[in-house]
């Protein structure tokens, strides 16, 4: 037979005194979790807030012009025909140059710091290039502007026209602004980002692995490309997404350089348009009511290109089960 | 299995180290060239009538960006005032009563998703729930559009800093009857001080040089900012206006009006992240 074994009086059913009861009232801390749940509600009341505050905005151009709306391009505040396909490929265009010229670059930056530079110089350069992404984007543009949109049109578009002048792509006058000087600067500001977490992803690998591939004679190059890269592969991808979702709302260095027209050109050289750069531009100007809804419009369309991107890129950094990134 | 001689793998290895060395060095000729430009421009327009006077007309002598230097103070000092308790109470929902919950997870998924929402966005949200209501534009909701900014970034790193905490010291608190509240506000803090601070810091320096949001919101005055209820004059508005206007003083204001807020932004994250690498 088991001895009988007397179970503990609980916490609750200790007798308490006046003074114990008052000593752990439960109160204040019922009112502080109340006001702490309440502050984390704000995260959706936001969420909630923005998407049902630009879809009310946008009213009317959401009746009078429908899904056409993503499909023309015509832009005319005087007949009051608007349509968003410009703003859409213009900031799917500075986009795509932003990616094709950051991430690779972000790749072999994350590399050198993790791989090949010494601590010292790793420490430097990593704080350096993580500074790029505290400068306001307001800098960018006034940069971009006055000194780099001028270097580009003296130099680089010059050159790009004179070699690769024969593809439709770099064919225009040189004017320094539009879409390939928007693109490079947005590669910019999104490399800290991308590099950042790619290099947080370099150094999740472990050094067991990267040492089998050494111990086998293989090269730095050949370890990168074949072990780090293959086992963070998830990680440098949600790190693309991030800076993904950066550039596709970056709006000042945007509307300072990419020229603010409304056609759509195959030239890169050629003045564009992008839903931020439009949304700075003409928001304050827009007096007739369906001006001011079709721009409304443009942010819920971008709102929701965003919101997706954010969201596959969290479920998808989510799976590493760790946080990167700059804080 | 066929080898690849010996020669090439070397020439492919050094020429991606040396690709790889060049691009960081390209990174840093960038910040270098950006920093260089908005020194060697603006610091010549820098001088007491630019710190002391409101901004003037164009080709007017004189004047200054003063009363945008104090509009921005005051929205920022407002966005903070608004952010920090609201972004430091969720992060202190999610690291100690939503950990795990459900609730919890969602509020932290919807964090992440914020941070990434462009500002520009937060701006006209502002607009159509602030300065629709009012009927114009604020300063307050220039404010109110930067605290929204604020929120997920020091509820993020809230949450980090409390996380780190070791939970024994919440176990011997509570052990002696210190309420939840209480062991929250003056251990907890107390112990993560230095992380919060510097995220609450970091915050700070991002929303005092956006512009997107402020558009909308605040929009821009020639004036002294005199009620918060009214328009108000601001750094990153004015230097938006003055460089794309045709007059040359004024664009030579607006490299001045950015060389203070880069270097106003800068050396907030400088600090800011030198008082978490001491503790």
């Amino acid at each position: 037979m088991r001895a009988a074994v007397k179970a503990p009086p609980s916490y609750e059913k200790m007798p308490m005194t006046e003074e114990t009861k008052s000593k752990y009232s439960k109160t204040g801390d019922r009112i502080f979790r109340l006001i702490a749940a309440m502050c984390a509600m704000m995260a959706f009341v936001i969420i909630i807030g923005i998407f049902l505050s630009l879809v009310h905005g946008s009213e009317l151009s959401l009746k009078k012009f429908g899904f056409r709306f993503l499909i023309s391009q015509s832009w005319n505040p005087v007949t009051g025909e608007f349509g968003a396909l410009s703003s859409i490929y213009g900031t799917l265009v500075s986009t795509f140059i932003a990616m094709v010229i950051a991430v690779p670059m972000s790749l072999v930056i994350a590399l050198f710091l993790v791989e090949l530079a010494p601590p010292f110089l790793s420490k430097t350069v990593g704080y350096s290039i993580e500074l790029l992404a505290a400068i306001p984007s307001i800098i960018y543009g006034m940069w971009g502007l006055f000194v780099f949109a001028p270097f580009m049109s003296d130099h680089i578009q010059v050159f790009m026209g004179d070699h690769l002048g024969f593809l439709p792509l770099f064919q225009g006058p040189p004017m320094g602004i539009g879409m390939l000087t928007a693109g490079i600067i947005l590669a910019l500001m999104i490399l800290p980002f991308i590099s950042t977490v790619m290099r947080d992803v370099f150094l999740m690998v472990p050094p067991v692995v990267k040492e089998a591939g050494y111990g086998m004679g293989a090269t730095t190059y050949e370890v990168t490309k074949d072990v780090v890269v293959k086992y963070g592969i998830e990680g440098l991808v949600g790190a693309s997404f991030l800076g993904l979702g950066r550039a596709l709302g970056e709006t000042m260095a945007v509307t300072f350089v990419i020229g603010n027209s409304h056609a759509i050109s195959a030239s890169l050289f050629e003045p564009g348009n992008s839903i931020a750069s439009t949304l700075a531009n003409e928001f304050t100007e827009a007096s007739e009511p369906l001006y001011l809804h079709s721009l409304i419009e443009l942010g819920l369309i971008l709102f929701i290109i965003t919101f997706i991107i954010q969201a596959a890129a969290q479920i998808w950094l989510k799976r590493l089960n760790r946080d990167v990134g700059i804080r | 299995m066929k080898l690849r001689p010996k020669f090439q793998r070397k020439l492919v290895d050094n020429s991606v180290k040396v690709i790889s060395t060049i691009s960081a060095a390209v990174g840093i000729a960038f910040l270098v060239w950006i920093l260089f430009e908005v020194v060697s421009r603006g610091a010549s327009s820098l001088n007491i009538a630019f710190f002391t006077q409101p901004t003037a007309p164009p080709g007017i002598e004189g004047g200054g960006v003063a009363n945008a230097i104090l509009g921005t103070l005051i929205i920022t000092t407002i966005a903070t005032f608004i952010g920090v308790p609201v972004g430091v109470m969720s992060g202190v929902y999610l690291s100690e009563f939503g950990r795990a919950s459900m609730f919890g997870k969602a509020v932290r998924f919807a964090m992440n998703v914020i941070m990434g929402v462009p500002s520009i966005i937060m701006g006209m949200f502002v607009y159509s729930f602030m300065v629709v209501t009012m009927g114009r534009f604020s300063g307050i909701a220039g404010a109110v559009s930067l605290s929204i900014i604020m929120i997920p970034v020091i509820a993020r790193t809230t949450e980090d800093m409390l996380r780190l905490v070791p939970d024994s010291l919440r176990e011997s608190a509570l052990a002696v009857g210190t309420p939840y509240w209480k062991l929250t506000l003056s251990i907890l803090f107390r112990a993560a001080k230095a992380g919060m601070t510097t995220g609450i810091l970091l915050a700070v320096a991002r929303v005092s040089g956006e512009t997107a949001p402020l558009l909308f919101t605040a929009l821009n005055s020639p004036y002294w900012p005199e009620s918060i209820t009214q328009p108000t004059a601001n750094l990153t508005t004015t230097i938006f206006n003055y460089a794309m206007s045709p007059y040359a003083d004024w664009q030579e204001m607006a490299w001045g009006a950015s060389l203070v807020i880069m270097a106003g932004v800068l050396a907030t994250t400088i600090a800011a992240r030198s008082l978490s690498k001491e503790s």
